[in-house]
């Protein structure tokens, strides 16, 4: 038989190669779907103490650092919103350690398809919907009870906040997932700035000392996710007197958080040494 | 272009770091490959061998752009690996022995579909080579089998089916027969034979065990501590280690040592001995004349031991 030439076909793109992969494991798990419906409803309940802990403070005291409790809701849900969608897409990544300990990257990077979308595909189960479902419900009540002067800016602002945050947050765990490359056992630095961050996010910057607003503002810039634009929703003063202008920039933020994050990828993958058998 | 894998100097180099006292680290470099140059053209189905730590498995993970060379110049079917990774995924096909790509916790046809979108192979020329696959490394009934209940073997035979329904231009085996029984071994080595002569497959192959090297390759290169030792015929080889095969015959009854021209008697343990004789000399004579002049009653040829030859080979310095 001659060699029949088959066009060689472009690699899938990162979001074809993401539903793909994250299909095979929904499909793995499928035969366990009784612990699936489980998994979904401790997630929400374990991520839900979270918000019943503000609820409680809040039944002794009428506000904390000066915010009510619908304004509390307010960057809760915003900020668990924002994680949730990053979690949703990219929470499993933090399990790159594992496999570059044990050497398996390597059969994900023989596949004709973006790695960094094969990894945060990895393990996908649906259940990572539950902490997302949280945000959004918060988020929902939180608008209803607000008493804000709404303008057509600040409406905008709203969807914008939460898809620039969901960016920013993405770009931490890929920055986090690519120092995973040098030490294996980063994972628990990256979540004490995923998880930690967004925990963070949940409270008015006024309840934290400065030092730690300015660390979150310049250095690792989690501020942009939902601080600054909500306070100018919420029109209330941004600490450290900064310019208020600064609540429209988070799309420009995220591009440049997701921008370096590629870059180290980049470095990460190229450094990947795999195991001697 | 018809050299599809073309290697010039290429280093790897590893920094590995070890624990030396309570806080003390230690940096040490390992050069797993170490100026390794050669050439595979199209078509070709090479034995690459070496012993346990040679540097095989590190030079494939840098044919296929896992691993970034350190020093030196890769192309495979003219792309630089690890700088074009994922473009040159569709034109090769790469066995762990060691390590399945197949998924775990489903269906092995599963693993078959996915590698179907994946790789956007055309609905037709999946379906001809999954069917080929099937038939020819036995699948059929395997089907439907989650990949964690198949054996050894089985998960084997579905790897390598895994890594050539996207028609690759080259296939890496990293020691794809580790493991398999006789019928096991035989049916891959066919399979691998026919996939060769068919569709001009370019195949590089590790392997420890040398029948696979004997049926399979005219080629062999022999690496040992990242270097390349010998390139050249099989046959060749054995002159290069000046190996040698192992006759045992089993006699009537005990019996000085036997005389026969060309072999000598290495041990004696009863009415058995062994007798060894160079591994490019015919055994044929040398079976004739014991036969005649003693009492025989059985007798079987051993070959040499690769590791044995490549240890014997190795001063140092390449042979050619
Ligand atoms: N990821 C790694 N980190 C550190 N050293 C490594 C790594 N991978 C391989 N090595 C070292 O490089 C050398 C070559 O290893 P390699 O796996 O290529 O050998 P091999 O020829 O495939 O051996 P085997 O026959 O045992 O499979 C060994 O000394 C090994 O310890
Ligand atoms: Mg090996």
């Amino acid at each position: 038989m001659a060699e029949t030439v088959t066009e060689r076909r472009p690699a899938p793109g990162v979001w074809a190669t993401y539903r793909m992969i994250a299909g095979m494991w929904i499909r793995s798990t499928l035969a366990y779907r009784a612990s699936f419906v489980m998994m979904l409803v401790g997630n929400f309940l374990v991520t839900a103490f979270d918000f019943v802990v503000i609820a409680l403070m809040f039944s002794q005291v009428r506000s904390l650092g000066g915010y009510s409790f619908a304004e509390v809701a307010f960057l809760y849900g915003t900020s668990t919103t924002a994680f949730g969608l990053a979690n949703a897409v990219l929470g499993s990544i933090d399990k790159l350690g594992a496999r570059i300990r044990d050497g398996t990257l390597d059969t994900l990077l023989v596949r004709p398809a973006p790695v960094l979308a094969q990894v945060a595909a990895d393990r996908f189960g649906l259940q990572r919907l539950g902490r997302l479902l949280q945000g959004v419900l918060v988020l929902a009540g939180s608008l209803l009870s607000l008493h804000v002067h709404w303008t057509v800016l600040k409406v905008l602002l709203v969807p914008v906040m939460l898809l620039s945050g969901t960016a920013i947050f993405c770009a931490v765990f890929v920055a986090g997932a690519a120092f995973q490359f040098w030490a294996q056992d980063a994972a628990e630095v990256q979540s004490a700035f995923t998880y930690g961050g967004q925990t963070l996010l949940q409270y008015p910057p006024t309840v934290f000392a400065k030092d730690m607003v300015r660390g979150v503002t310049f250095v690792l810039p989690l501020a942009f996710v939902n601080w600054l634009p909500a306070l100018y929703v919420l029109g209330r003063p941004y600490p450290l007197a900064l310019p208020a202008w600064l609540a429209f920039t988070p799309p420009l933020v995220a591009a440049a958080c997701l921008t370096l994050a590629g870059q180290a990828w980049r470095v990460g993958i190229r450094s990947y040494r795999s195991t001697g058998s | 272009m018809s050299d599809l894998i073309e290697l010039d100097g290429v280093e790897k180099v590893f920094e590995v770091r070890r624990k030396t006292g309570r806080l003390r680290r230690e940096k040490r470099e390992v050069r797993a490959v170490d100026g390794i140059s050669f050439r595979v053209p199209r078509g070709e189905m090479v034995g690459y061998i070496g012993p346990n730590g040679a540097g095989k498995s590190t030079t494939i993970k840098m044919l296929t752009g896992i691993l970034t060379p350190s020093a030196g110049r890769l192309r495979v079917a003219g792309l630089d690996p690890s700088r074009e990774r994922t473009k040159l995924a569709q034109r090769i096909g790469v066995v762990f022995g060691q390590r399945t790509t197949l998924w775990w916790d489903l269906p092995l046809y599963d693993s078959y579909k996915l590698a179907h979108r994946m790789y956007r192979i055309p609905d037709a020329r999946f379906r001809e080579n999954l069917d080929r696959c099937v038939e020819l490394l036995d699948l059929a009934s395997l089907l439907d089998v989650p990949v964690r209940q198949l054996s050894l073997g089985q998960r084997m035979r579905g790897d390598i089916a895994a890594a050539l329904l996207h028609d690759p231009d080259v296939l890496y085996l990293d020691e794809p027969t580790i493991g398999l029984d006789v019928i096991s071994k035989a049916k891959v080595r066919q399979f691998l034979r026919d996939l060769n002569a068919e569709r001009a497959t370019t195949i590089l192959l590790t392997t420890h065990d040398l029948t696979d090297i004997e049926q399979l390759c005219k080629r062999v290169m022999v690496i040992d501590h990242g270097r390349l030792m010998y390139d050249g015929a099989l046959a060749g080889l054995h002159e290069a280690g000046e190996s040698e095969r192992t006759l045992v015959v089993d006699l009537e009854r005990e019996l000085p040592p036997v005389q026969a021209e060309g072999a000598r008697v290495v041990k004696v343990e009863g009415p058995r001995q062994w007798l060894a004789f160079p591994a490019s000399a015919s055994a044929a004579p040398l079976v004739a004349h014991i036969a005649q002049a003693y009492p025989l009653v059985d007798l079987s040829v051993r070959e040499p031991d690769i590791e044995a030859v490549i240890a014997r080979m190795y001063d140092g310095r390449p042979l050619y």
